[in-house]
């Protein structure tokens, strides 16, 4: 947002040709304002459809939702608020339920976010090479991406299932009991950090294929005549090249987990949005539904949604703090 | 981003186009849906015909029984259109928000059974009382559906379609492999009246089970058929939440936990995709089964269930399941609506229903009509599925139903058994659990 406004306000220099200077006959003073105004005014005619659409369907919802946080609000009365003032918020820091899907989210973020960075960036690396075609490989990697959560979700489950799962059948055949994933809490958020990775990997890959490319091949070249071996070159030259990307996926990566919500939705079959008899996989987007959707506390849910937008705010300070850190470091 | 660019002279132009796209687009979200008066040429011969809309989720079947055509062949004037949304969990709300808003509604929007008391209690100035409209006689339904969809001032606000009496699905090729009865009467003799009864013929069962196969699919099956014969389960007839220490919710938990912990079940949650696959592997012997699971149970078994599959009367009446049509007060067509919603409710369309659909009438009348009194079942062995759920429904007590019904129902199904059954927690911190988990979804 900062630097489309940017953009916009800064008022462009006058065309060479001196169109602006008012000329002393007939209609040119007034086309030359048209013109001027057409210059100044115009950038934001062109943005406004784009703020006009934020504002009825993200800025005015933000606000509702955090109204409505404040309120006692029944899904079966939508239209009835009573003001409770902070008591969702409240209520929520004695609720166990909340604190589960807390946990959750953020051991399922890290189970699913520090593999899949890591496994992007070899996977970049192996790309980075000549290949045979080196197209192929690329848009495979990014046919996962391509595929929509809920089929994706529901072929993982199938591999998951305990009586007659792929996986399973796998881990017999090498003589390893059958696991009842859905059902014990590690393996379960196992099996949807698993699904997170293999959508997302490959999107990750790319970026920071994009990111090596951009980095002076001198640079491989003088690494190369002083020796280092190829697993160097990746350690001492393309890392700290990527630095800004890899911090840039983090953060997109971060901001996704904590909104976790379709593959363990879908991983839980009927009544997924518990997560499990336990809650065992239950993270906040699901929690938030289940509030919202089944208990229909709509109060109770905007105060969940608004805690998860601090939290990414929160997710984002830090971004700012660690990007000024490694600017100013260089 | 620092840029200069140059200004072509038609940017005035493509500003208006954008302001105008703004336009269009911001009013294209204004209006939708609605009843569409449509000027087009009825088999009568021309004139205008009015299109009345029914909201429902899953299958009702009202199309597919043919009963629209039939209905628009009486009704010249009428053209009916139906929209449908798969699962309720995702119908309901969108019913909630619609009735809120006052827009969006169908002329005709069905309601489950789950949520007809929370519609009857807090929703019930949003609906036409159908208990006024004219041919409404309130003996033409069993008295305790009737009275589900009754306010507490008196008004019904919906018509009652099908209902869920509880038989038991049982495979005759392995139950004569584990030496028990084959026939529906003498199976039906080996648990009639408790259905503690059930777990010892699962006990028997256990026995001489043929190797790869339990007596039932669930204990929450067992649970949800236990609970639904009785009269008050959550609620009392006074109105007071009872969840924690009525005998219904007591004795079906330990029916549930016991079958668990007995090895009697398949460790299953029913309607997902491993319950299916068990189905066609015939991994278990038994399933409660409402008339609205036979169809399910034919297409997940598949044609080599054919002829194994048989029904059996339940241990005691119960209902599990069903729905209700209600009109808005917002529909667009009240009148052609309130009409159109008795004809589909009356005993002759909801025994043609049952034809079709296997749906059992809310209707005595319809069961001794022939479609009913003398519907077999081929794929169930010939079962006289009509006289066998009609019968059970008869004898259903007349249920309480109270609000937060699903969500404490799920507590117990989704959350407590399952984590007996599956987790392998002790019944009393599953207990603690399940209590909980409704502490926090009721909100009091």
């Amino acid at each position: 947002m900062t630097t489309a406004t940017e953009a916009v306000g800064d008022r462009p220099a006058p065309p060479p040709e001196d169109l602006d200077r008012p000329r002393p006959s007939g209609p040119r003073p007034w086309r030359s304002r048209l013109y001027r105004w057409d210059v100044r005014y115009s950038p934001y005619a062109f943005v406004a459809p784009f703020f006009l659409f934020f504002s009825a369907f993200g800025v005015f919802p933000l606000l509702y939702t955090g109204w409505a946080s404040l309120h006692r609000v029944e899904l079966a009365t939508p239209d009835q608020l009573e003001w409770v003032g902070l008591h969702n918020y409240a209520r929520l820091l004695g609720d166990d339920f909340f604190w589960n899907a807390l946990r959750n989210t953020f051991t399922i973020g890290v189970l699913s976010t520090v593999p899949q960075l890591l496994m992007a960036l070899g996977l970049a690396h192996l790309l980075h090479y000549r290949l045979r075609a080196a197209a192929f490989w690329r848009v495979a990697l990014l046919t996962p991406y391509a595929t929509s959560v809920a089929a994706a979700t529901l072929v993982f489950v199938l591999l998951y299932g305990r009586d007659y799962g792929m996986v399973n059948w796998a881990l017999g055949a090498v003589g390893v009991g059958p696991v009842d994933w859905q059902n014990s809490t590690w393996s379960a958020q196992l099996a949807v950090s698993s699904i997170v990775i293999w959508r997302w990997t490959g999107y990750n890959a790319l970026i920071y294929l994009a990111a090596m490319q951009a980095v002076p091949a001198e640079l491989y070249e003088s690494a190369a005549l002083d020796g280092a071996s190829r697993a160097q070159q990746f350690r001492y030259v393309t890392v700290p090249a990527l630095r800004q990307t890899i911090l840039f996926t983090v953060v997109v990566s971060t901001i996704g987990a904590t909104q976790l919500f379709g593959e363990p939705l879908l991983f839980g079959g009927a009544g997924g949005q518990k997560g499990g008899a336990s809650h065992q996989f239950q993270t906040l987007g699901l929690y938030l539904y289940e509030q919202g959707w089944f208990n229909f506390h709509l109060g109770r849910a905007s105060a969940v949604a608004w805690t998860m937008f601090l939290i990414l705010l929160l997710i984002g300070a830090v971004n700012l703090l660690i990007a000024r850190g490694l600017r100013k470091s260089r | 981003m620092r840029r200069r660019f140059r200004t072509p002279p038609r940017r005035m132009a493509a500003v208006t186009a954008v302001a105008a796209l703004g336009t269009v687009l911001f009013g294209a979200c204004a209006r939708d849906g609605g009843g569409v008066e449509s000027a087009g040429e009825g088999p009568g011969g021309g004139g205008r015909r009015t299109t009345v809309t029914v909201g429902t989720f899953g299958v009702f079947g009202y199309r597919q029984a043919g009963l629209y055509a039939e209905y628009e062949r009486l009704h010249p004037e009428i053209t009916i259109k139906e929209s449908v949304i798969e699962r309720n969990d995702a119908y309901y709300p969108q019913l909630l928000t619609h009735l809120a808003a006052g827009g969006g509604l169908s002329d005709i929007q069905a309601v489950e059974v789950g949520n007809i008391h929370d519609v009857a209690t807090t929703q019930a100035d949003r609906f036409v009382d159908l208990s006024r409209a004219a041919g409404v006689r309130a003996d033409t339904w069993l008295d305790w559906k009737w009275a589900q969809a009754t306010s507490p001032d008196g008004r019904t606000i919906g018509l009652g379609t099908d209902i869920g009496p509880i038989a038991v699905c049982y495979r005759k090729d392995l139950f004569a492999k584990a030496g028990l009865p084959t026939d529906r009467e003498g199976v039906g003799r080996l648990w009639a009246g408790d259905w503690r009864k059930f777990l010892d013929t699962g006990r028997a069962y256990r026995r001489r089970a043929p190797a790869g196969t339990v007596f039932t699919d669930s204990a929450a099956g067992i649970y949800n058929a236990s609970v639904h014969g009785y009269a008050e389960r959550y609620y009392d007839r006074r109105g007071r939440r009872v969840h924690a220490r009525s005998p219904a919710v007591r004795e079906s938990w330990n029916l549930a936990v016991r079958a668990a912990r007995d090895g009697l079940t398949a460790r299953l949650k029913q309607f997902e995709k491993p319950w299916d696959q068990a189905y066609a592997n015939g991994r278990f012997a038994t399933v409660a089964c409402p008339p609205w699971m036979l169809g399910y149970i034919k297409e997940k078994t598949g044609p080599a269930g054919e002829d194994k599959w048989d029904i059996a009367p339940a241990p005691r009446p119960a209902n599990w399941g069903g729905s209700f049509i209600t009109v808005p007060k917002a529909a667009r067509h009240r009148k052609q609506a309130v009409a159109l919603a008795i004809w589909l409710t009356a005993p002759e369309q909801q025994a043609k229903l049952f034809e079709r659909q296997a749906s059992i009438p809310s209707t005595p009348a319809s069961y001794a009509m022939p479609q009913v009194r003398d519907a077999r079942n081929p794929y169930f062995g010939d079962a006289p599925t009509g006289r066998i759920f009609s019968a059970a429904a008869l004898s259903v007590p007349r249920l309480v139903i109270g609000p937060h019904e699903q969500q404490i129902g799920t507590a117990f199904t989704d959350v407590g058994i399952p984590q007996v059954e599956q987790q392998g927690r002790s019944p009393g911190a599953a207990w603690k659990a399940v209590q909980k988990e409704i502490h926090n979804a009721v909100d009091e």
